[in-house]
């Protein structure tokens, strides 16, 4: 999913790189707001698992191969603001060190992978999140189907912008077509590897989850009276294994 | 566990993981955020090193798309195509799984310092921010790079 120089004109790559540098600014203002110090490890941390996990190109039909973009992954695991920032870091370092993604294309993927990522993909996962119960799972099922769609997203966002400035003679059916079937494919890896990254946080360190925030924190009668249906108690097991006390009351 | 318990559920509500506590008499064992930022850190110098190399080399949905449609008509060279790390590989070694695996630890390692440094900076403009609003956070964006 990394545009190299040339696909996109100069005029238009440079505009979505005044664009992006400015969803970036947005980024940077309010992820000072969101993040406190344990976070940012974390955030570190998870830009570099994303860095990782997007080499692991998977095979999804013959002779094309899909990654991770990450986007709706940062956004689940440290918000959407800093999560944009991490995917960013991710495509600058890229782009630098491993000339993967050209330079005078790096706002254009800045835009496809980390803005509509974490931007929109989040914005899919709250949609999702809120017509799912009040559940640990749903977190994990929103970040899924959220993460499905992104690369989705973002090759539709492809298409716009080689509307705009595409070089090469391609018809715009043609390629947005192809470039949505290859990218359905690629999303459904992208919905497993989020599903998996977002299930294994949720279990080790569920309060750490951004994505479930809104859940975590005690919300009215519903997390007093009937616990087991919201995200505020621990499940059973793990309010066994944590106290001594409903230990007891379990057996 | 129903009804025994539901007296006390709003106990366990109040206290969640963040509280830092744990079942110390139960001797359960925690997951602090240094714990998992290292388990995360390792799962992907892991994934890194030993699976990356064996990732699919196939184009991925762009480039096979741009090639297809020939979107990749006027596509030019990356203008690092001869650094020292470029395509995912260390200059000089020549076993090409090894070379990957390394290309693919150096790039962790790197996102982790520039990422953690961006945020610990962040985080600092933030707190400055909190009595003076938000421009000063904006006002060192610049510093980002």
């Amino acid at each position: 999913m990394h545009i190299p120089d040339g696909f996109i004109n100069a005029g238009t790559s440079a505009a979505a790189g005044a664009v992006a540098v400015g969803c970036v600014a947005v980024s940077l203002r309010k992820a000072s707001r969101d993040l406190d110090d344990r976070e940012v490890p974390l955030a570190g941390m998870t830009a570099a698992f994303i860095f990782a996990v997007q080499m692991l190109n998977f095979p999804v039909a013959s002779g094309t191969s899909g990654h991770l973009l990450g986007g709706v992954l940062a956004a689940v695991l440290v918000g959407p603001w800093v999560g944009a920032l991490c995917v960013t870091v991710v495509l600058v370092v890229q782009a630098l060190l491993f000339a993967d993604g050209g330079l005078s294309a790096l706002g254009l993927n800045v835009l496809n992978m980390a803005i509509v990522g974490a931007w929109g993909g989040y914005l899919v996962f709250l949609g999702v999140r809120a017509l799912l119960p009040a559940r640990r799972s749903s977190v994990v099922a929103a970040s899924a189907i959220a993460a499905a769609l992104a690369p989705v997203l973002a090759a539709l966002l492809f298409t716009v912008e080689y509307a705009i400035g595409g070089n090469g003679a391609a018809a715009l059916g043609t390629v947005a077509a192809a470039m949505v079937g290859v990218h359905v494919l690629i999303g459904i890896g992208e919905g497993i590897i989020t599903a998996l990254t977002v299930s294994a946080v949720m279990a080790t360190r569920p309060d750490l989850v951004y994505g479930a925030r809104g859940l975590m924190a005690p919300a009215g009668w519903a997390s007093t009276l009937t616990s087991r249906s919201t995200l505020t108690s621990r499940s059973t097991d793990e309010a066994a294994a944590a106290s001594p006390l409903p230990a007891r009351s379990v057996r | 566990m129903r009804a025994a318990e539901g007296p006390r559920q709003p106990e366990y509500a109040t206290s969640p993981d963040a509280s830092g506590r744990s079942g110390r008499n139960g001797g359960s064992w925690r997951w602090t955020i240094g714990l998992l930022v290292a388990g995360g850190l390792l799962v992907a110098l892991l994934l890194a090193f030993f699976v990356s190399p064996f990732a699919s080399s196939a184009p991925d949905g762009l480039e096979k798309v741009a090639a297809d449609e020939a979107v990749d008509r006027d596509e030019r060279d990356h203008a690092l195509a001869g650094g020292p790390l470029a395509d995912y590989s260390v200059r000089g070694v020549h076993d090409a799984r090894l070379s990957t695996g390394l290309a693919g630890v150096i790039g962790v390692a790197v996102t982790f310092a520039i990422g953690g440094g961006l945020f610990l900076v962040v985080r600092r403009s933030g707190r400055r921010g909190d009595d003076a609003a938000s421009p000063v956070a904006a006002s060192r964006t610049p510093t980002r790079t």
